[in-house]
């Protein structure tokens, strides 16, 4: 039997394994250091039960790693948890790209498929029948550069918005950081937005060989590009997880999300470029966080559309509070929402 | 003296019955302002103590029930914990609650180390990926490290016996293999506190010795073990205190197993169909005294049964039936033969008195039933009483386990020649 006192509680030495598990608490070390841990109301009671029962608390021992309680702050996001679970993270990428290409024959070459048949259908729509302009480029080329990123912040966001709902029956069992679901989600994403981004390059080089003159922005694109990623995740991240928050007990707004998404598509300058809006849409288009980024995202690659600062600082700025909001959310709804989903 | 490692102070958990609709909405909108305005929750304080079996509803507040209320213990390091309960008690709720899982209504857990909890085999196990792949995620799920995963992959393949199969998807798995498979991988997370539901309940007898059998090591190692099951003879051997669990309620936890097992067990059986049953034509059934309702294998007990006949009837049949735990049926004491049915009988109440003879069934609980005929109508209840068989005393070699035994317990004599 080890020796009283909270600091030898484990032997851990004795057991080495033990100090590779990754578990969602942690270090005593670290929460130590952490000022503002406990809670006033918890250290009150410490003190009283020292008072009471001398024998079990000396101050050793009443250090606990994790103290779980009804409520607790808005802002105690446990994020250092997240860390600790990065190897579930990527198993749960791995896992989403890996089944859902099982059993097929083609596997991958699927994700080339679906955006070469949507643009070719656009192509076909927008340009060949509505004859909507493409800023004097290529139709392939440019509604390529739209969909690319559209899709990529449309799958997270819809795939997210179902997190709880999808993983009742795996939350109900186990506990990790919720938060690891819908990351491992964008992440599982990015494969597939690479693989379009990679048929957007053969198509770019495609053009530019045959003489059109397309001029990308070659200077940022290796700073603007991972920007560019990371504010689209972010934003459908964010999003998805604010809905997927909000529609635990009350389902209505799911309804809303599929078709809603779709038609926020035709809120984005995707099919058309945001030169040709009327000035009186302007506004409520501009007012799209995706409408900057998708409009940068054209700037930076096909050196056309109306790439403004403005715009994507507005993005930036909308991408920031949501994902805030939505992590924010997210952390209060976990805790409980097993009891109402 | 160990360090407690949990310590549980007035933890408390309200659920609301029946379904999430629009009914829903006005109560959380009237919860939202009693605590803005820094009230209590109002149906908090209305809500009925949790008794599954009680329907009656007084009032709309009756919708909600504590499945926990004010439970308060600590557990120490080393200490394997054993919750009892009945179905619906609370047990799977505490351990929700301690395993994060979802958050108490009120009250705080304060944990120390590490926990992993196992509320069911083979969580998130995904049915395209293959055995070894699934072994990774499983294990990566109930919070292993994947440098540890590949440290413990042989071990873990040689527990689980399914090493020809770990290249195809879980899904071809006959049920048996799924689970020794995702037994493996928990068997072989090791953290400080281990916290275990009637996982148990599935598997084979041999799957289920070789979990026991495993848990048992890791308690040596150590660590503290929280451990739910109906299985009370693997209560008795594994666990070192018992919590009991009744209607959201927790008792005292006690260091005494064996003492509060069996009380558990006592109360149990008082849980019996409530006196007078009422059968067909006015006929009641007043009581049926069992006594002794305890006793040794091969010994004998005595049902008195007490009829109540608003007319003059003539029974035609009268005949106890003895089933076991799982509902077979046993044996019957047929009444035509020792009353002289049938026979009329007086309106009023009688006393009718079985003496079973030397029961040599197997050590284990036994129900009563009572097959009932009369000239007009007829009547088999099948639950009126029970008692408990213990084992013999005097045997010097522990029995067999009860699965292999069969269900008599044979009185024979051998010898060496």
């Amino acid at each position: 039997m080890p020796p009283p006192g909270g600091n030898v509680a484990y032997p851990r030495a004795q057991q080495p394994h033990l100090s590779l598990q990754a578990t969602g608490f942690c270090n005593r070390g670290r929460q130590r250091a952490r000022s503002g841990y406990w809670p006033r109301r918890f250290i009150f009671l410490n003190y009283n039960m020292s008072q009471t029962t001398p024998e079990l608390a000396t101050a050793a021992e009443e250090e606990w790693d994790m103290v779980i309680r009804a409520r607790s702050g808005w802002f105690n996001l446990h994020l250092q948890d997240l860390w600790h679970y990065r190897d579930l993270l990527s198993m749960f990428v791995w896992r989403d790209f890996v089944a859902v290409y099982k059993q097929t024959i083609l596997g991958p070459i699927w994700f080339f498929i679906q955006p070469l048949l949507t643009t070719a259908t656009f192509t076909i729509i927008f340009s060949g029948v509505a004859k909507l302009s493409t800023d004097g480029l290529p139709p392939l080329l440019f509604y390529l550069a739209g969909t690319t990123p559209w899709n990529y912040f449309a799958t997270c966001l819809t795939k997210t918005s179902t997190t709880f709902k999808d993983n009742a029956s795996l939350f109900g069992k186990v506990y990790f950081p919720r938060l690891i679901t819908p990351l491992s989600v964008v992440i599982s994403t990015l494969i597939q937005f690479v693989i379009q981004f990679a048929l957007l390059g053969i198509a770019l080089a495609w053009f530019i060989w045959q003489g059109r003159d397309i001029r990308p922005d070659y200077a940022s694109i290796f700073l603007g590009t991972p920007v560019l990623i990371l504010m689209l995740g972010c934003l459908g991240l964010g999003s998805g997880i604010i809905i997927s928050s909000l529609t635990t007990k009350y389902r209505d707004l799911g309804f809303l999300v599929t078709f809603g998404v779709q038609l926020a598509m035709y809120a984005t300058p995707v099919v058309y470029p945001l030169s040709i809006v009327p000035d009186k849409y302007r506004f409520w288009i501009e007012l799209n966080p995706m409408t900057g980024i998708v409009e940068a995202f054209r700037a930076l690659y096909l050196g056309a559309g109306t790439f403004s600062w403005l715009l994507l600082s507005y993005s930036a700025l909308v991408t920031g509070v949501l994902l805030f909001l939505g992590i924010i959310v997210f952390n209060k709804v976990e805790k409980s929402f097993m009891d109402t989903v | 003296m160990s360090t407690p490692v949990i310590r549980a102070e007035d933890v408390s958990k309200l659920y609301r019955l029946g379904e999430v609709g629009t009914g829903t909405i006005q109560h959380d909108i009237n919860r939202w302002w009693h605590r803005i305005r820094g009230k209590e929750d109002p149906y908090a304080k209305v809500a009925a103590v949790n008794d599954r079996t009680r329907k009656e509803k007084k009032s709309s507040h009756d919708d909600y029930v504590w499945a926990l209320k004010d439970v308060s213990f600590e557990v120490r390091q080393g200490e394997v914990l054993g919750i009892i309960g009945r179905n619906g008690a609370g047990k799977s709720t505490l351990l929700k609650l301690l395993s994060r899982v979802t958050s108490p209504s009120s009250g705080s857990i304060k944990i120390k180390g590490r926990i992993a909890s196992l509320l069911e085999v083979g969580t998130g196990f995904h049915p395209e990926l293959s055995g070894r792949e699934n072994i990774f995620l499983n294990g990566a799920i109930l919070g292993m490290r994947k440098q540890e995963i590949i440290s413990r992959l042989d071990e873990i393949v040689d527990f689980s016996g399914c090493s020809a199969y770990l290249d195809t998807p879980v899904k071809r798995y006959s049920s048996g293999m799924y689970v020794r498979l995702a037994f493996a991988v928990a068997a072989y997370l090791e953290p400080e506190i281990l916290i275990v539901d009637e996982v148990l309940a599935v598997g084979d007898a041999e799957f289920q010795k070789r979990c026991l059998s495993r848990m048992d090591k890791v308690s040596k190692l150590g660590k503290t073990v929280i451990f739910v099951s109906h299985n009370m003879s693997a209560m008795q051997s594994l666990c070192t205190s018992i919590l009991r669990i009744s209607n959201g309620e927790a008792g005292v936890k006690s260091r005494n197993v064996e003492q509060e097992i069996n009380n558990y067990l006592h109360d149990c059986r008082t849980a019996q169909p409530s006196f007078p049953v009422e059968l067909q034509d006015g006929m009641r059934i007043l009581g049926l005294e069992i006594a002794p309702a305890i006793f040794p294998t091969g010994q004998s007990t005595m049902l008195t049964f007490e009829v109540e006949l608003p007319i003059a009837t003539t029974i035609t049949d009268f005949a106890p039936v003895i089933y076991n735990h799982a509902g077979v049926r046993i044996g019957i004491m047929d009444g035509r033969n020792k009353l002289g049915l049938p026979r009329s009988f007086a309106p009023g109440r009688h006393c009718l008195q079985f003496n079973t003879g030397p029961v040599p069934l197997l050590p284990g609980d036994y129900v009563v039933g009572l097959y009932l005929r009369t000239l007009s109508a007829w009547v088999n209840h099948e639950n009126l009483g029970d008692f408990q068989l213990t084992s013999e005393t005097g045997m010097e070699i522990t029995n067999y386990p009860a699965e292999h035994i069969g269900i008599l317990n044979m009185s024979y004599s051998a010898a060496i020649l």
